[in-house]
């Protein structure tokens, strides 16, 4: 049980926390023939796309209504026209994710009335689906962003009632934003290994895994959920859910499929992968198959091997709550002390914590926390770099926005295989950070004198 | 920032396209648009002042996604890397306490982090909801003692070129000219040298390149007392006033800062570039031309033989393998033409350059270098881009960030210029770099392996 603490700070130092926009985009990235489009001025588009282009190496689609001042006192209504309808033109999609932002939602925008307008107005583009989200961020995170958005795109896309068709062998995984292109492949090939498919929503490791295609730049999605498997999820057999940002879109899906679902908050260490396993043993009506027992059996191996690294290591960190959850939980498994937890923004599931207390905040407080504990490693994004070097710890990088090392969506850490990965990794960096014990020289020393000794 | 303000800032008399109607750039299309905004050009402008604290007053989305990501850097106070917001909230808003948390938010980074002074960048949310960031800017650096600076640079309203302006203009109206520079330290004079002070208006010394060039400042007896803004201190910019001469180098994003300066103070100015040999060292004899000193003038020169002779021998085994190469460059603003000067520099042929930011005077400096058939592309527009470029048989594209992962996909060569980069290419010294690098990409074996396909892919085919 964590107590949650809210420092009242007027300033965030070193934010932490990414905006809910940002959020809703990535979720609209893990769908096929896409282009998430933010209702807000340029400039957070601008940015958005940089943040995402320097996290993933790819080119990213990521559109604006380009709002400006006049517009934001006027009314925006023709914007977000034009710019469905400009979409729709030049990029044929078959999804447009239509996100608010601060301005927008401050101006009072009524997207859904707007997208009834395009309907009325450009009736030749209903075979593209208009996924409305709002996702002020002036609230909530990334984190809360990417659950919203899986909520609209739940709402819009399947269909309200059950549906009779039953694919026997295949499931629904409802992944949260906390999982890397690496890890959801990690995740489908687990599912695969019991005989049954998936259909991931959102599927960024079809579209953000980094793949070259023949015909070169696309500028929509280059892969990702297809909206009409998303029509169809309610004749899966089941559904899986990882990550409680996601349990809200789950609950949703329920009321409108039926199914009955799995959940899972994390599929870092071993009791979280146990439960996926038996949920999928489950659905699919028979033993866990050998290579993910043997999987099971080298991550216990790799416990063992890493337990004395990691036991009593002091760690800090500072993630959005389904990931700060996930790996609080690997570490305390561990025997590793979390001295530190921060969280980017609120969730119900904080208090569940096997620690002391939670801060929701920011950098700032990552490195307070991390200098007050002694801690060993910190736990972040690349903006702990700076950190890690003033407070001379080891930095594990995990969310968003990972810009100074290469690869990071390709980093699985979900699974058993996942874990036995991070184990090996965190102990690395534990191994590589050890301070050794300064020699001492008594002043009876009777041997060469210091600087007559030979040193290479 | 009110709509007269804005016009003002959008009436260049220096610029000498200034004649033409003040409706400001093509409004952009919704759905189909790239680009920063105002906000993004006025922090840029503004945050390589290191030992400041920049403060964002917006909700989360402003600098959330955007704080230390500059590739510009500091030789020693690293303030400017802390990342501030207000990040304000939905309470913030509906009961209009955005001023009030701005004031102790300034306090908050004072108390804590104690800047030499602060800077409070405006946005969307609190410019609609009206908050007066001026009068809190007063308010705040008459109690806590320190400079506060407001930058009304909403997003909303403009483009990030209005951003660099709006930015040079908060700190003409606020900082320069509040303190006087210090005396030359005895220990810098050298005999027979007399020392002239200038300032560079818009270098932002990306990935330290300029640290390439300050050396030869040094030699020349030319004293900076302000790079506005890369690697400066607030100190410096408030003794702008007193230079002898401005040298103007990123195109007319901040020229309004000069010609203010030669305005108020009768300070000579000199647009110029330290990309390519030719530009570096016209930039040097452009700004000893400035100052009337003979004895300057001949150093100058002597400095300019000298280094065009070293970076000679080091590009001559660089340049047959660059030689006829075909490029294509597709950057903003001033550097448009000042990449083209270094391209033509290395014996490669520029089939064609982007002017999305470029002023007409940019423009007219195109045609200048690659004659009057130059094709200019000003569609932003990433497909029309590399659509031109296999029109153009180009073989490098040299282009901005956003460009590099779509060229990178098409399987192009590509050379990043962009200001996130961590390379510097400034100068004679960046000049070797540059050609270096252009033969890494030029001649990398990668683009032959990722054309091959398999089997099954040429089938699909």
């Amino acid at each position: 049980m964590a107590e949650i603490l809210h420092p009242t700070k007027a300033l965030a130092v070193n934010p932490l926390k990414t905006s809910q926009p940002i959020g809703a985009s990535l979720a609209f990235l893990g769908l096929a023939n896409s282009m998430p489009l933010e209702h807000g001025a340029r400039g957070c588009t601008s940015f958005n796309k940089l943040f995402f282009m320097r996290h993933f190496h790819d080119p990213i689609a990521l559109q604006t209504t380009a709002m400006d001042h006049v517009i934001a006192v006027m009314g925006a209504d023709g914007n977000v026209v034009e710019a469905l309808a400009t979409i729709c033109t030049r990029n044929r999609p078959s999804v447009i994710g239509l996100i608010t932002t601060g301005l927008s939602e401050m101006q009072g925008a009524d997207i859904q009335r707007t997208v009834a307008m395009f309907r009325t107005r450009f009736p030749g583009y209903d075979d593209v689906a208009v996924i409305p989200v709002a996702t002020t961020d002036t609230i909530g995170c990334l984190e809360s962003g990417f659950a919203r958005a899986v909520e609209a795109i739940i709402t819009t896309l399947v269909p309200p009632t059950p549906s009779i068709i039953r694919h026997r062998r295949r499931v629904n995984v409802l992944a949260s934003a906390m999982l890397t292109p690496g890890d959801v492949e990690a995740i489908k090939s687990v599912v695969n290994a019991f005989g049954l498919t998936a259909i991931v929503l959102p599927d960024i490791a079809d579209s953000l895994d980094g793949h070259l295609i023949e015909e070169g730049f696309s500028t929509l999605t280059y892969g990702g959920t297809p909206p009409a498997s998303i029509a169809e999820m309610g004749q899966s057999a089941a559904t899986l859910v990882i990550g409680p940002s996601m349990y809200k879109a789950a609950d949703l899906l329920h009321a409108r499929t039926g199914l009955p679902d799995y959940r899972v908050a994390s599929l870092i260490g071993l009791d979280g992968s146990d439960a996926f396993c038996r949920a999928l043993s489950e659905i699919a009506g028979c033993a866990v198959p050998p290579i993910i027992e043997r999987q099971r059996s080298q991550l216990q191996d790799a416990m063992v091997d890493c337990q004395f690294q990691l036991g009593g290591a002091r760690v800090a960190i500072a993630a959005d709550a389904d990931l700060l959850c996930a790996l609080t939980g690997f570490f305390t498994d561990m025997g590793a002390d979390v001295v530190g937890a921060v969280a980017a923004g609120r969730a119900a599931h904080l208090v569940d914590l096997p620690i002391a207390s939670v801060v929701v905040g920011d950098l700032e407080d990552l490195e307070f926390l991390a200098r007050e504990g002694r801690a060993d490693m910190i736990v972040t994004n690349s903006h702990g770099a700076e950190i890690a070097r003033r407070q001379q710890t080891a930095l594990l990088r995990a969310g968003f926005p990972i810009y100074d090392s290469f690869g990071a969506h390709t980093v699985t850490r979900a699974g058993y295989a996942g874990t036995r990965q991070l184990l090996f990794e965190t102990a690395n960096l534990l191994a590589g950070h050890y301070q050794e014990i300064r020699p001492y020289r008594s002043r009876y020393w009777q041997g060469t004198p210091r600087e007559d000794e030979v040193t290479c | 920032m009110k709509t007269d303000e804005l016009l003002a800032l959008m009436n260049e008399p220096a610029c000498a396209h200034n004649a033409k109607s003040k409706s400001g750039c093509a409004k952009p299309q919704p759905g189909a648009t790239q680009g920063g905004c105002c906000f993004d050009g006025a922090r840029n402008a503004l945050l390589p002042i290191a030992d400041a604290a920049h403060i964002v007053h917006g909700p989360i989305g402003c600098a959330g996604s955007s704080w230390d990501n500059r590739g510009t850097r500091s030789s020693g106070a690293d303030l400017f890397r802390v990342g501030m917001t207000t990040d304000l909230s939905d309470m913030d808003v509906i009961m209009g306490r955005g001023e009030k948390r701005l004031f102790k938010a300034v306090r908050q980074a004072v108390e804590t982090y104690h800047p030499a002074g602060v800077f409070i960048y405006n946005t969307c949310v609190p410019a609609l909801q009206g908050d007066d960031i001026e009068t809190v800017a007063k308010a705040a650096a008459e109690r806590f003692g320190v400079p506060v600076v407001p930058v009304d640079c909403a997003g909303f309203y403009g483009n990030k070129n209005l951003g660099n302006r709006i930015g040079g203009e908060a700190v003409y109206k606020h900082v320069i000219g509040t303190r006087e520079p210090d005396p030359v330290p005895a220990s810098a004079q050298r005999p027979g040298i007399v020392t002239h002070d200038i300032n560079l208006i818009g270098e932002w010394n990306v990935g330290g390149e300029f640290w390439a060039v300050a050396p030869l400042f040094d030699e020349l007896g030319l004293r900076i007392l302000c790079t506005f803004s890369g690697d400066s201190r607030f100190r410096e910019v408030q003794t702008m006033h007193r230079a002898e001469a401005n040298m103007v180098v990123c195109s007319k994003a901040m020229i309004q800062v000069a010609r203010k300066l030669q305005e108020d103070y009768g300070t000579p100015f000199i647009e110029g570039s330290f990309y390519g040999i030719a530009d570096t060292s016209r930039a040097f004899r452009d700004i000893a031309g400035m100052l009337n000193d003979p004895d300057l003038t001949a150093r100058t020169e002597a400095m300019i033989a000298r280094e065009e002779a070293k970076v000679e021998a080091a590009l001559a085994p660089l340049k047959p393998r660059l030689a006829g190469k075909r490029v294509l460059i597709f950057t903003g603003g001033y550097k448009s033409w000042s990449i083209v000067s270094a391209m033509q520099d290395l014996g490669m042929e520029v089939v064609a350059t982007g002017t999305e930011k470029s002023t007409e005077e940019d423009k007219a400096r195109i045609i200048e270098l690659m004659g009057p058939d130059a094709k200019m592309i000003s569609d932003n527009d990433q497909i029309a881009l590399l659509q031109t470029f296999r029109e153009c048989r180009g073989d490098i594209l040299i282009a901005g960030d956003r460009y590099i992962y779509p060229t990178l996909k098409s399987r192009i060569p590509f050379l990043d210029i962009d200001h996130v980069r961590r390379i510097g290419y400034a100068g004679y010294d960046g000049m070797i770099e540059l050609a270096g690098n252009l033969v890494h990409v030029a001649h990398s074996p990668v683009w032959k392996k990722v054309q091959t396909r398999t089997e099954a892919q040429r089938q699909a085919a």
